[in-house]
């Protein structure tokens, strides 16, 4: 004759998943991968004809860090909470000033036609430069960037950058290419 | 004086733990969602720059890591305390980078492998020339989709 079932005891299984739970906190981390992401160039082909893409001076700006993490962008030495602004005016170019980089008319599928400016940052460093100060000018010069496609956004979208859909982020990343260059190293500066 | 007087006598009648048990497992279902597994040992001590305009990485399953840093003090007696690339779990040159790469991308499937991002994870004191000659490397296996991994911070901190 069957007896009827008592309730099981259900204490231990507090116990039980608190030692799940505290497993899971040892070997989780939190921490996401965040950073900044970059596209190298390839490498030149050595059997290539080196047929030089010359780009015109005032297309380029150069920005170089040296050993002691000084800056010097378009040719002056300053700070790097001024070079933002000093990259937007060169990618911009709103008074198309001679010496700023020219801008094309382009036509931009599902857009029009729209001045892409034709402008080219050329980031230089040495060995001795610390990855800080590296990391830190990538990050104004990205953000430079991110200023103007959001500007471009709100123009011609009324939503910043990150709230459109898809193809209006296309459209802006069209209109306004994030061109910075990271230059082959030069053997510059004392080798470690 | 005035006293009060208790209503029941001896004491609390127990607590019903049966809701205890519903409540870790949600704590527990909570850290399994948002959480990830530790990969590897890190090696090298670092802190990692600080940037604003960082992006998360999406396909975290297609990422190969490259650590850059000072090695952790037990192993300065080894390896010394300049800054050392790590691969996987030990310390390597860059010449290796060239195999650690081959083998990341055997391990995808042959549609994934143009997305594969290598992550460089290195220390804010490190100098540029290791990392220069990392992305040289880079180039040479045509890995060109890196990520320069920085820590989230505020305009403020920078």
């Amino acid at each position: 004759m069957a007896r009827p079932v008592q309730g099981l005891p259900s204490s231990s299984l507090a116990d039980i998943s608190f030692m799940v739970l505290i497993f899971f906190l040892l070997v989780s981390t939190m921490d996401q991968d965040m950073g900044l992401q970059r596209r190298l160039p390839p490498m030149p082909d050595p059997n290539q004809k080196v047929d030089d893409v010359q780009i015109k001076r005032r297309n380029i700006m150069v920005v170089r860090i040296n050993d002691a993490d000084r800056l010097l962008a378009g040719g002056s030495p300053m700070e790097v909470s001024m070079l933002k602004d000093k990259a937007k005016e060169f990618l911009l170019n709103p008074t198309n000033d001679e010496n700023l980089p020219e801008k094309v008319e382009q036509t931009i599928e599902g857009f029009g036609s729209f001045p892409v400016s034709k402008g080219v940052i050329s980031l230089q460093n040495t060995r001795g430069t610390s990855y800080n100060a590296y990391i830190k000018v990538q990050n104004e010069l990205v953000k430079a960037v991110n200023e103007i496609r959001d500007d471009f956004a709100m123009q011609n979208f009324g939503k910043k950058y990150f709230a459109l859909t898809e193809d209006q982020q296309r459209v802006c990343r069209d209109a306004i290419p994030q061109n910075i260059s990271e230059a082959d190293p030069k053997d510059t500066g004392r080798k470690k | 004086m005035a006293k009060f007087s208790r209503k029941g006598k001896g004491g609390v009648p127990e607590l019903s733990t049966s809701s205890l048990a519903d409540i870790v497992f949600m704590i527990l279902l909570f850290f399994m969602l948002t959480t990830s597994m530790r990969q590897g040992e890190k090696k090298v001590t670092l802190k990692m720059p600080g940037a604003s305009e960082i992006a998360k990485l999406e396909r975290k399953d297609l990422a190969a890591y490259i650590y850059v840093g000072t090695p952790i003090p037990s192993e300065q007696g080894k390896y010394g305390t300049d800054a050392r690339i790590q691969l996987n779990d030990s310390f390597r040159s860059v010449d290796d980078i060239r195999d650690f790469i081959a083998a990341e991308r055997e391990t995808l499937s042959e549609a994934d492998r143009q997305f594969m991002t290598v992550s460089i994870k290195a220390d804010e004191n490190v100098r540029m020339g290791i990392v220069t000659d990392i992305k040289q490397e880079l180039r040479r296996t045509s890995a060109l989709k890196i990520m320069y991994a920085a820590r989230k911070a505020g305009a403020g901190e920078l």
